[in-house]
Parts: C-alpha cells; sequence; structure tokens
C-alpha cells in the first residue's frame, strides 16, 4: 500500500514582509496600524461571526438538549412507534445526521458571505 | 467461529500497517513533505483521512456493545461523536487553521506567550491522549478473544507492538492516502455486513427485537465463561453444566432457581432454547421497553448522565489530540471549514450501521450479555446470524475493519503523545530530536498498556466518553476562550487548565480505579463534564478578569490572524507554531 504518486516537492514560505508596506486595500492599513476604524472592523468582524456561530448551535443544541426532557416528561412520545421502530430510536439513529449536515452546510455558505462582505468592506474605504 | 479466514484479514491489515510505516520513512522525510504532500490532495481526501484517524474501536466496537447492554440512551454516544464536529465548524475550524498552530500546545503557547499555559497544555494532551488509548487496547485484546480464544493481554500486546514499530519506524500517519483509506475500509467493514444481516433476520421470520421480556435463547446454546463471573438468573432454569458453580463441582444437569451465582472461569453451561438469558452482575437485566425506550436503562440518575455525555462529547471533540493536527493539512481556513463539513458527513454515515448490531444482537448473541463482552456484539454477529462460508466471510471483514480501527486511531495518538514528550520532556535530556521521538514513543505505548492491563474493566464506548469528559473540561475552553476572547490571559488559562482539567482526570481516574459505583456519586465521577467543563469556564474568565495585565502583547495582531481570511492582504504576525518547526 505505498502511495503511488509521489508528492510533489514544493516550497513552502511564509509571506516574506519588510515593514510597513502600502495596503493595496485602503482599510487594510488601518486595521494593520490599529486604529480605532481598524479595531471597529475587527471587532464587527468578530461579533458577526460570533454570533453566526451562537445562532447556529442554538438551532442544533437547544432541540437536541431539549429531547431527553420530552422523552423523560411525556412517555407517549418516547414510547411511539413509527412502524415498527420506537421514535427515539429514528430521531437519534437516524434523523440527526443529515440535519447536522444541512446546518453545517447552510453555516458554511453565510460565514464565507461574511468573509466577502468584510472584503468589500475593507477594501471600498 | 473458524479462525483462519479472520486471521489472514488481520495479518493482512497490520502488515500493511508495518509496511507503510516502514516505507513513509522513505516517502516523507521531514515535516514540510508532510504537509506539502497533503495539500496536494483535495479536501475530500483530507476528510477521509481524518474520519480514519477518528473512527476508533469506540466507533466499531463499543456503540454496537453500549446499544446491545443498555438500549437506546446510548445512541447518545455516535450522535454526541458527530455534534462535536459541528461544534468543531463553527467555532474552531478556520481560526484554528488561520493560527498556523500544529497542536494544541503550541496554539497555546503562541496565543498567550507562555511557556507555562505550553505546559499545562502538554501535560493535558498526554493524559487525554493515554485515557483514549486503553480502550483502542481492550478492543484489541477483546478482538483477538473473540477470534481466536487468545488471553486479552495477545491482542493488547500485537497492537501495541505493530504501533511502536509503525510510529518509531516512520510514521503512518505521514500518508494521508492510507488514513483516508482506512477509513474507507471501516466503513465497508461495518456498512456490507448489515445488508447480510437484514437480510438473514427477515429470511428467520424477522422475529421481535422489541419484546415484553428479556433476551431469549433461540435455540440450545453453549456458553463457556473465561473469568470469573457473578450471574444473575431472573427465572428458574435447568442448564448441563461442566464447571464450578458457587465453588461446588457441577458435570450434568443442575436446577438455577432465580438468584445470583458464582462461576469460575473455565466453567461451560448448556442452556436450553427458550430459556432466559441470566446477565453478567454488572449489566442490567432490561425487557424489551426497558431497552427500547429512553431513561429507563437502570442506571442512578439516567437524566444526569444524558445531559453529561452530550456535554463531554459535543465539546470534548476540538480538544482530543490526534484531531487537531490534521486541520493544518489544509491549505487555509475556507478549506478546513469545508474539510470538517465531509468529515461530519462521512461520520454520520458510518455511525447508521452500529445500532443495527446492537439491536440484533439482542437475539442473535444474547450470551454476550452473560459473558459482559457485549463489545464483542459487532464481531459475534455475522457468525452466529448469517453463518456458513458468507459468515465466516464476514466475520474476517469485521475482525479487519476493527484492527483498522485500533492501528489508525493509536498510531494518530501516538505520534501525539510522542510529539509532546519528545519536545517538551525528554529533548533537552537526550540530545538527538530523532532519539528522544524514539523513546518518546516507547514511553507513549507502554503506559496505556500497564493501565489496560491493571485497570478495571469497562465499556470501550464509555472509557473513549472519559476521555472526551477531560478534554472538554480543558482544551475547550483554552481554544473557545482563546479564539474568541482577546481578554483571556495566560494566568487564568493555566488556572482553568488546572481546576478543569484536574478536577475530570481525578473523577475519571477513580472511576477507573474503582469501577462505576451507583448513586449521585457514582453518577458524577463516572460523567464528569457537565460540573468540571463550566467550572473551567468561569474559572479561565474569572482569573482572567483579575489578571488583566497578562493580556500577552500583540493579542490584536493575533486576533487579525485568526479571524480575518487570507486573501486580504494584511499584517497577521507570527505563525502560532511556538518554537518553529515542531513536529519530527
Amino acid at each position: 500500500m505505498t502511495d503511488p504518486v509521489a508528492p510533489r516537492r514544493v516550497v513552502v514560505k511564509g509571506p516574506t514582509r519588510t515593514h510597513p508596506v502600502e495596503r493595496a486595500v485602503p482599510g487594510g492599513r488601518e486595521i494593520d496600524e490599529q486604529t480605532g476604524v481598524g479595531e471597529a472592523y475587527m471587532g464587527s468582524l468578530m461579533r458577526t461571526q460570533l454570533r453566526l456561530a451562537l445562532k447556529v448551535l442554538a438551532m442544533v443544541l437547544v432541540p437536541l438538549a431539549l429531547l431527553p426532557l420530552i422523552f423523560a416528561a411525556f412517555p407517549l412520545i418516547a414510547e411511539l412507534m413509527v412502524g415498527p421502530v420506537p421514535l427515539p430510536w429514528l430521531i437519534l439513529g437516524v434523523g440527526v445526521y443529515p440535519v447536522l449536515v444541512f446546518v453545517g452546510w447552510r453555516f458554511i455558505r453565510q460565514v464565507e458571505r461574511n468573509e466577502a462582505e468584510f472584503e468589500r468592506i475593507v477594501s471600498q474605504r | 467461529m473458524n479462525a483462519t479466514l479472520a486471521l489472514v484479514a488481520i495479518t493482512l491489515t497490520v502488515a500493511a500497517a508495518v509496511l507503510v510505516g516502514a516505507f513513509g520513512n522513505r516517502l516523507s522525510r521531514t515535516t514540510s513533505d508532510f504537509y506539502v504532500a497533503s495539500r496536494a490532495v483535495s479536501p475530500g481526501l483530507n476528510a477521509s483521512a481524518i474520519g480514519g484517524e477518528y473512527l476508533s474501536a469506540a466507533s466499531f466496537l463499543g456503540v454496537a456493545g453500549l446499544v446491545l447492554a443498555y438500549g437506546v440512551d446510548m445512541l447518545w454516544y455516535p450522535v454526541g461523536y458527530t455534534v462535536g464536529y459541528l461544534l468543531l465548524l463553527v467555532l474552531v475550524a478556520a481560526p484554528l487553521r488561520r493560527s498556523g498552530a500544529f497542536t494544541i500546545p503550541d496554539f497555546a503557547q503562541g496565543r498567550l506567550r507562555s511557556m507555562g499555559v505550553r505546559r499545562a497544555a502538554s501535560l493535558l494532551v498526554v493524559v487525554i491522549g493515554w485515557l483514549y488509548l486503553i480502550p483502542q487496547m481492550h478492543g484489541a485484546g477483546l478482538t483477538l478473544r473473540t477470534i481466536l480464544g487468545s488471553p486479552t493481554w495477545v491482542g493488547i500486546v500485537v497492537v501495541a507492538g505493530v504501533v511502536l514499530v509503525a510510529v518509531a519506524g516512520g510514521g503512518m500517519r505521514s500518508i494521508t492516502l492510507v488514513q483516508a483509506f482506512q477509513y474507507w475500509l471501516k466503513l465497508f467493514a461495518i456498512a456490507v455486513p448489515v445488508f447480510f444481516l437484514v437480510a438473514a433476520w427477515r429470511a428467520d421470520g424477522a422475529p421481535e427485537v422489541l419484546t415484553e421480556v428479556p433476551p431469549e435463547f433461540r435455540e440450545r446454546t453453549t456458553v463457556t465463561l473465561s473469568a470469573d463471573t457473578l450471574i444473575r438468573v431472573e427465572e428458574s432454569v435447568v442448564v448441563d453444566a461442566d464447571g464450578t458453580l458457587d465453588g461446588r463441582p457441577e458435570d450434568g444437569a443442575v436446577q438455577l432457581p432465580a438468584g445470583e451465582y458464582e462461576v469460575s472461569a473455565g466453567s461451560t453451561l448448556v442452556f436450553p432454547a427458550g430459556a432466559t438469558v441470566p446477565t453478567v452482575s454488572s449489566l442490567p437485566t432490561l425487557s424489551g421497553p426497558e431497552w427500547a425506550f429512553p431513561l429507563s436503562n437502570g442506571q442512578d440518575q439516567p437524566l444526569y448522565r444524558v445531559y453529561s455525555l452530550m456535554i463531554a462529547l459535543f465539546f470534548g471533540t476540538m480538544g482530543l489530540p490526534h484531531v487537531l493536527v490534521r486541520f493544518y493539512t489544509n491549505p487555509d481556513g475556507q478549506a478546513a471549514r469545508r474539510t470538517t463539513l465531509t468529515v461530519l458527513g462521512l461520520v454520520g454515515v458510518f455511525y447508521l450501521a452500529p445500532p443495527i448490531y446492537g439491536s440484533l444482537g439482542r437475539l442473535y448473541t444474547p450470551e454476550l450479555l452473560l459473558t459482559g463482552r457485549t463489545d464483542a456484539v459487532v464481531l459475534a454477529l455475522p457468525g452466529a446470524l448469517v453463518g456458513g462460508t458468507i459468515g465466516q466471510l464476514l466475520s474476517a471483514v469485521v475482525a479487519a475493519g476493527a484492527f483498522a480501527a485500533f492501528l489508525s486511531t493509536s498510531s494518530g495518538l501516538v505520534v501525539s503523545i510522542a510529539g509532546v514528550l519528545s519536545q517538551d520532556v525528554l529533548s533537552a535530556r537526550l540530545g538527538s530530536p530523532v532519539r528522544s521521538f524514539r523513546v518518546a514513543t516507547a514511553f507513549a505505548v507502554v503506559v496505556p498498556v500497564l493501565l489496560a492491563l491493571g485497570g478495571q474493566r469497562l465499556g470501550i464506548a464509555s472509557m473513549v466518553g472519559l476521555a472526551f469528559a477531560v478534554a472538554a473540561s480543558s482544551f475547550c475552553p483554552l481554544l473557545l476562550l482563546g479564539i474568541w476572547w482577546p481578554r483571556l490571559t495566560s494566568r487564568g488559562a493555566i488556572a482553568g487548565l488546572a481546576v478543569g482539567g484536574g478536577l475530570s482526570a481525578l473523577a475519571v481516574l477513580t472511576t477507573i480505579m474503582l469501577g462505576p459505583t451507583g448513586g449521585w456519586t457514582g453518577a458524577l465521577l463516572a460523567q464528569p463534564a457537565a460540573w468540571t467543563m463550566p467550572l473551567a469556564f468561569v474559572t479561565m474568565i474569572v482569573v482572567s478578569l483579575l489578571t488583566p495585565s497578562h493580556i500577552p502583547p500583540g493579542v490584536r495582531r493575533i486576533m487579525v490572524r485568526l479571524h480575518t481570511p487570507e486573501s486580504l492582504d494584511l499584517d497577521r504576525g507570527q505563525n502560532l507554531t511556538g518554537r518553529g518547526g515542531r513536529w519530527p
């Protein structure tokens, strides 16, 4: 089981940068020099992203966290049969997974949109 | 069971691992070779590699075993293992890739500019890694015992030996393609038998799993107990015994009224068809409804246990030492997110299978409830239900898949532990980095072997759950606050790691040493995450607020590095790689 394709050798280098450079994007300098405007950019980016992350997590974690309570409080739901399979097995054994993938997919679309928007704002100034 | 086929399959898996270890040495000589080679591969392959490393003995054997023994509540394990990746995706994946850190200690040191935090993180990598390795060893012992009837220590020593050779010889993890292959091998090995199992179950008239009574032997069944076992007989039964019962030698028909019996190692009991299966005293005897419906599996404080388990698994995944390092193999933060999403899908598909094994095991391998080795259900079921040549082939396939699971996860963990041990503990003393890495590898393998041979026998997946609890109580707050909260200080981080990691590790060690206990104390110790994780967060935040002078200089620049897309041309300061080239 050897690797049939020998990995190509590529030189990896960090961005070599001598000090203050003229940024292609005007807002970039504000961020580099940590001016009030730059800090405002960064603060707004982090807040937007964190808010999105928490929103996505709330959408998934709150229903999941309620499940055991619902099962404990309403035995009728916990013992509901869907064909030959009890409902909790269907939810936890099958149903959760596509939901997780779908939510993750929507998150990526939105988070990348946020990043593009940030780039746009920073470049505009 | 005819062992030859299974032995051939296992041998092939092991041989492949050793050979790759040997060739890996030639193919990837330096750290950057490894990472550059990885960057030439697609996110799909990269995600397969992460999945290959992540799906361990707990996923392959443990989940089905827990479902067989305790029923529906155990489905939270695979759900938790998967939700953990969603948290990783939305909170950690991109910033961590952008940080440039290879390992959690690197991240801790780079983010907080403190060697103290690095040392605390390194210690925790070792603790969590060892906790995670013990059940892999148990799984290997159990697999060889199920197939060959060899003593448990044989499998433990075999896996430890292979991992030692492979990792010290070159590191099998160095080749993404191999880890990716391991994922598909495991998926094939667990999914293909499912079709045969379900077909055989239907051909058998699709008997009800959810019966009103505890499991029964469907046919005359011979059970040999290989260890002294305390069993609980629920319904009076006449068995054909050959061995020692309650200290009396027996040979022939014995009437066993309901009650508990001490059966000595090596005894053989033959049960008639239709007899209720006695249960080993450490497992509950569950009727169909108790097993199939939530929160009725006989454990103390079931609701607390479920919630604490959820917290441990949801928040622990991001802190596993062998998971993080692969994020560096993505070209940028956005690719890291896409890879994580793919992993989520791959892992989710895999987890559709284990509950089916656990359920059918109630019907066709109920004797595992008597011997207590419920983790063997994935291995035993194909032979018991399908039978014949096909059954043997399927048994060989699951055995190979199980070994792939032990080997890939163990070597990933051993590389992580050995990396930390050699850099932070040994290299100053031994000089040569290669030599210190080899010594560290040996140390990283031998300690969990000793613990696996000595400690209490907990279920494989429960044991892995304990490792998650420690990770959730230490690295989760470190990563989340480190990424999202600029006011985190080195003092706060150290205090939080000490409180959360220390208390959860203490609870876990108590559970391992004393075995599971009942009541509230038992529940709090066996599932500590619900109290240790919040405590770790509070400690980190409060101590950080009290020590504002320890906010690292340049934290603003670090936040720029963590959160802005790479396509923007900005000053991001240095990679958070600690002391430069880290990996041996």
